[in-house]
């Protein structure tokens, strides 16, 4: 077999990859929309967010130093200590809870009952806070975040496969970081399926997804319910963060990646987690292979920017409700 | 008691369907008017004029574009910002291929192609609904910009990829290009913002927007009592990217004179206009135009506060407009789902019945 042809496989596996990334944000949607019917946009900022944190707390920034320098005119921006990564993982999760409640305190509990499209841009609404919050509280420059996960080509890989192409193919370049982040997907993903099969809140929470007042009349806590789901949603978003920071460094570019998550939801459908998984799969390998076999050679390309969204765009012009949606049921 | 309808008596069926029906709102319109026409030209420093004016007409008259689709016909759209480089590139195009053109004729031609790639995005509307569609229209929004971007007969293969307008002149006075004069491009941006606003204003309160309002309300009942809802909801994308264009041709030929796509009408454009008319109100063509004041005038206004007074560092003011307007759609979604166009009538019916309670 020719040597394009496995260059093919190779882009392949990397949009394989690329679409694991997808799915870690996705994911975070679904789960909040399940249970309360709110489509997050923030989500994205939240990953943003919790990647900042994480470099804040790891560098021993102090928070809102510019801000203070500003206002009192004093010269200060750092504590001075360097953070354990695990102990900044479990503080950063500390700020994500932190930051359900407050989000359920301040804006869910007064918007319940609106229609969908008020909730959204509500998270719309919350999105461009949490920007220039964050921003504020961090600095906005490019950071750079580092947990021990190593990055670069996998050698292994590449030597072993090199034999499959002939004299100019080299083997497969996957990159390590990549294949980390797919196995702490995979091991996300089933522990959340766990959860909300086998523990009692799991059944809480998808008791609430079903039918709301029916789960207030068996006595579930519908505002503890929507505290869970956020912080769940949150740890999602500092798994996806931290994914997504090591990879590109944590800047402004990473709270984009909910626009690319919000094709790969319309094709997964909005309520499903397998959903999410597997339309995050097809977007990451279905762009990468446009790009490689249309895009680059005959349209300039750069279509990864568009393919993903005329993907969902044509697709549920034929299925409005995606691949493993609901059906949509109207009545007058 | 100061704003009233007492004593107003109707004898033609043309008084009774006037577009202000109470004398009190007449007088108040004339005043804005002479203030928008007269007043503020004659007083209006440069800064002024580039830093709120100019900006305030030309996003008022995409505000008013979104809110036909968003506020009358409930289609939500996240594409405003690449329907705005669709009215920019073919206003450029016009320019360019037909010098002898008269600028108006560019600018009106240029929301008329528009209104047919809107026409075209708006197609899976009649299929996909609610925040699916809102997801649909970002597929208009990224392929446009990338498409102005790549291919390079759309801004006539110059090496910067920039589109830059020529000098063009209405009455004698240049409106475009580097030597372009404000005051004239205010008029311009003025008359056009005026009389699109009141075509809109008749638009809505005739068949079409009672059409378009039904489909908004419920788009399936609408249907069963007669309204089509394909010629409804293809209207509505039709006439507001005819708005967004007109838009985006004045942004790029009277205000920003040249224009690289993916920093003039990013994503961000086209959420700033959405904010507008959440803000100023969704389904109120006033709300569209008071949203945009204040969503132009804000940013100003901190930056003169904390920047020019304060001596802040520029970039706290940009992160505190963030969270202002962030904060600010929240507790406007909470407190009043319906904008400032609404606080306004609250305001009104107060005023009527002041000092009674009922």
């Amino acid at each position: 077999m020719s040597a394009e042809f496995f260059f093919g496989v190779e882009v392949f596996l990397n949009g394989l990859m690329a679409g694991v990334m997808y799915s870690l944000v996705a994911l975070g949607f679904v789960l909040i929309f399940k249970a309360s019917g709110i489509f997050n946009y923030a989500q994205g900022i939240m990953a943003l967010f919790a990647a900042m944190t994480l470099v804040g707390f790891q560098e021993g920034q102090i928070p809102f130093a510019h801000l203070f320098n500003a206002m009192f005119g004093m010269e200060m921006h750092h504590f001075g200590w360097h953070m354990n990564a695990f102990f900044a993982i479990i503080l950063a999760l500390g700020v994500m809870v932190l930051f359900a409640i407050l989000v359920e305190k301040l804006i869910l509990k007064h918007l319940v009952n609106q229609e969908p499209i008020i909730l959204f841009m509500a998270t719309i609404g919350l999105a461009y806070f949490m920007e220039g919050f964050g921003d504020l509280m961090w600095g906005s420059n490019v950071k750079k975040l580092d947990v021990g996960i190593p990055q670069g080509g996998n050698f292994w890989i590449e030597e072993n496969t090199a034999f499959l192409g002939g004299d100019a193919f080299y083997g497969f370049y996957l990159d390590t970081l990549d294949i980390y982040a797919t196995v702490i997907a995979t091991v996300l993903v089933v522990s959340l399926v766990l959860f909300s099969q086998y523990t009692k809140t799991g059944r809480a929470l998808r008791a609430v997804a079903d039918d709301h007042q029916a789960a207030l009349s068996v006595g579930i806590s519908l505002r503890a319910i929507w505290v869970i789901v956020w912080a769940i949603a949150g740890f999602v978003a500092l798994v996806a963060g931290i994914m997504w920071g090591a990879k590109s460094g944590v800047q402004f570019s990473l709270s984009l990646i909910a626009l690319k998550a919000l094709p790969v939801l319309m094709l997964g459908g909005f309520t499903s987690i397998p959903g999410a998984i597997i339309g995050g799969l097809i977007i990451g390998v279905g762009e990468k292979m446009f790009e490689f076999l249309i895009g680059a050679p005959l349209l300039g390309g750069a279509t990864e920017n568009w393919f993903a969204y005329m993907v969902a765009l044509v697709f549920l012009v034929f299925r409005p409700q995606g691949l493993f949606g609901e059906k949509i049921i109207e009545r007058v | 008691m100061f704003y009233r309808e007492v004593g107003e008596f109707k004898t033609s069926y043309r008084s009774d369907q006037q577009t202000f029906p109470i004398a009190l709102d007449r007088t108040g319109f004339l005043v804005t008017l002479a203030f928008a026409f007269v007043i503020i030209p004659l007083t209006m420093s440069e800064y002024w004029a580039q830093a709120v004016f100019l900006p305030f007409l030309i996003f008022g008259i995409a505000a008013i574009g979104l809110n036909i689709l968003t506020g009358y016909c409930g289609q939500v759209s996240l594409g405003s910002g690449g329907f705005m480089a669709v009215g920019a590139y073919s206003c450029y195009k016009l320019m360019t291929g037909f010098p002898d053109m008269n600028i108006v004729v560019c600018i009106l031609l240029s929301g008329g192609v528009t209104a047919f790639v809107g026409l075209l995005f708006g197609l899976p509307s009649l299929r996909i609904k609610g925040f699916y569609l809102a997801v649909a229209t970002l597929a208009a929004q990224f392929f446009l910009v990338w498409m102005f971007n790549k291919v390079g007969w759309f801004y006539n293969y110059s090496a910067s990829g920039q589109i830059t307008a020529p000098e063009r002149e209405i009455f004698g006075f240049i409106v475009t290009g580097a030597k372009a004069e404000t005051l004239p491009v205010y008029y311009v941006c003025l008359v056009m913002l005026f009389s699109l606003a009141i075509l809109a204003r008749n638009l809505t309160r005739g068949a079409f927007g009672r059409k378009w309002m039904a489909i908004r309300d419920m788009d399936i009942a609408a249907e069963i009592i007669g309204v089509n809802p394909l010629m409804a909801k293809l209207t509505a994308f039709a006439v507001s990217s005819f708005y967004v264009g007109i838009s985006g041709a004045l942004l790029f030929a009277l205000y920003l004179g040249a224009v690289e796509v993916g920093e003039a009408f990013s994503i961000q454009k086209s959420f700033l206009i959405l904010f507008m008319i959440i803000i100023g109100g969704l389904g109120s063509i006033f709300g569209s135009l008071v949203g945009a004041a204040f969503m132009i005038g804000m940013p100003v206004l901190l930056k003169n506060l904390l920047v020019t007074n304060l001596g802040w560092p520029g970039d706290i003011a940009a992160h505190l407009e963030f969270m202002i307007v962030g904060l600010l759609i929240v507790v406007f979604l909470i407190l009043e789902p319906h904008g400032l166009a609404m606080l306004w009538r609250i305001i009104k019916e107060k005023l009527r019945i002041w000092p009674f309670a009922h």
